[in-house]
């Protein structure tokens, strides 16, 4: 027995072990393993029901795992309260899903939660870094699908996580508004010393974006590595 | 006066008969939009006469019984309109809340009513008026929470966006169990607001036909549907703040949604 492997290394943020999950008898997240070291960009792609997206609501805690654990930042996620652990690992939904108020309002819901107001410079600096400088005032009503995506990141960032999960952030956006995703996400995650998973369908963006890769099929992990060593053997 | 109860009898049951006819000319209509309500309605039309002949039936036996016995038979009201109300959300936890949530709504509105003499504590009387209550907030307690789980189920991304900024479980649904709340009452509220405009309750018909003064029998109607609303109201606010933790896990996961299809 190594004792090492009980140890967090410091530098590894987020560790899965056999992490599982089934759903009416059929696992969709199928004994899953891997370590995520502090300022990777690790992109989960595989096709359509590999369990890419069923792996992140593990690591939100938004499922449960029938099997297996996952440690952030060395601990256990059970041993973090439920709204604990979410704040540390923010997430980015597919769809903005912004609350009905203005851009402030959907920045400052994060810290409410906890009793922290965000003031309004924190908020400004916010927005100027998802590249919306005087929008926070602004009702997210006539926002466009880039906008929103960008506000939806900007309300994960002023939780300081440790680790973003952003699932599919750009699937719905058109082909400018999604480089200028990719972009943020990139510039973010350097400039804040963060850790991201983003889950993604499309090869070329795992390619752009991130600097290791994980491939997912049937629930299982196929392949984790460096991006362009991943990418390879997947089109060999 | 056998012939007289008899040939009464047979009269109830043709006119059961023709207003049962009146109900199918709805199924009738809604096949037509290929939506099926035959068995469901024949069901419940069956169930339905069966039940208030079978009532009617005990209230006789029951007439000169101890008064006790009608908080026996409003119990047992309580606990049927519970499980109705309940196999109707088809949802966790429906049946305790509804069970609770009648109790108290309904239950309690009784028994101060009953205290306080605005409701007659004869079983002749309690018993119909208090069935009444019941089946109102039995009703109310269906829509609230049926609205409740389709709102919840149509906002499953609202609500695990808040979950995932760390919001407490309850607080995201808070928004669709106001609403919920509101919807429910809505019969109630127009069933006040139109008394005696739209519609004169059977009640008051009932009353007037046995005798009663016309405008004490108008006022005592009044007094029954804003009963009607207090135990609706009452019953919907407490199945509505119970049912918001039902919709969520231990550890504040939303159960409450349509399962997905893995990605």
């Amino acid at each position: 027995m190594n004792d090492n492997a009980d140890v967090p290394i410091p530098s590894i943020v987020l560790r899965t072990e056999h992490l599982s999950r089934s759903v009416n008898g059929r696992l969709i997240v199928d004994d899953v393993s891997f370590e995520v070291n502090q300022g990777d960009i690790l992109a989960v792609v595989g096709p359509s029901g590999a369990g890419k997206s069923s792996l992140l609501r593990l690591l939100n805690r938004l499922d449960e795992p029938t099997s297996g654990t996952y440690f952030v930042e060395g601990r256990e996620y059970r041993d973090f309260a439920p709204r604990e652990l979410r704040r540390r690992v923010g997430m980015v939904m597919q769809s903005a899903y912004l609350f009905p108020a203005s851009v402030a309002d959907n920045l400052r819901f994060g810290p409410r939660q906890r009793g922290e107001n965000l003031s309004d410079a924190v908020v400004s600096d916010l927005v100027a870094e998802v590249g919306l400088p005087d929008f926070a005032s602004r009702s997210v009503d006539n926002l466009s699908g880039g906008e929103a995506q960008r506000v939806s990141l900007a309300r994960a960032l002023a939780n300081s996580p440790a680790v973003l999960l952003a699932d599919e952030p750009t699937s719905a956006l058109d082909e400018e508004a999604k480089r200028g995703i990719e972009r943020l996400v990139v510039n973010i995650v350097r400039q804040h010393g963060l850790t991201c998973i983003i889950v993604t369908h499309d090869t070329a963006q795992a390619g752009r974006v991130a600097t290791r890769v994980l491939v997912m099929d049937a629930g299982k992990l196929k392949r984790i590595g460096p991006t362009q060593e991943v990418l390879s053997a997947e089109h060999t | 006066m056998q012939n007289t109860l008899s040939s009464r009898l047979m009269l109830g049951l043709a006119q059961a008969g023709i207003a049962a006819a009146a109900s199918m000319v709805v199924v009738l209509f809604a096949r037509r939009r290929n939506i099926h309500l035959e068995s469901e309605l024949f069901i419940a039309l069956v169930r339905g006469i069966a039940q208030i002949v079978a009532v009617g039936s005990v209230l006789v036996l029951l007439l000169h019984g101890p008064r006790w016995t009608s908080g026996i038979i409003l119990a047992g009201m309580m606990l049927a309109a519970a499980s109705t109300s309940s196999r109707r959300a088809r949802m966790p936890g429906a049946f305790q809340v509804s069970l609770y949530a009648i109790f108290a709504g309904a239950g309690s509105v009784i028994a101060l009513m009953t205290f306080a003499r605005v409701i007659d504590s004869a079983i002749t009387a309690l018993v119909p008026v208090g069935s009444m209550l019941v089946a109102n907030a039995m009703n109310t307690n269906s829509l609230a929470l049926n609205r409740f789980k389709a709102d919840v189920q149509s906002h499953v991304g609202q609500i695990e966006s808040a979950l995932a900024l760390g919001a407490g479980a309850e607080q995201t649904v808070t928004p669709y169990v106001e609403a919920s709340f509101r919807a429910s009452l809505i019969p109630a509220i127009d069933s006040l607001r139109s008394l005696g405009i739209v519609w004169i309750p059977g009640l008051m018909a009932g009353m007037v036909l046995s005798g009663a003064p016309p405008l004490y029998s108008a006022i005592y109607q009044f007094v029954v549907l804003a009963m009607i609303f207090a135990a609706s109201g009452l019953t919907s606010l407490i199945s509505t703040t119970l049912i918001r933790k039902h919709a969520f896990s231990a550890a504040e996961q939303l159960v409450l949604r349509p399962e997905l299809p893995a990605h």
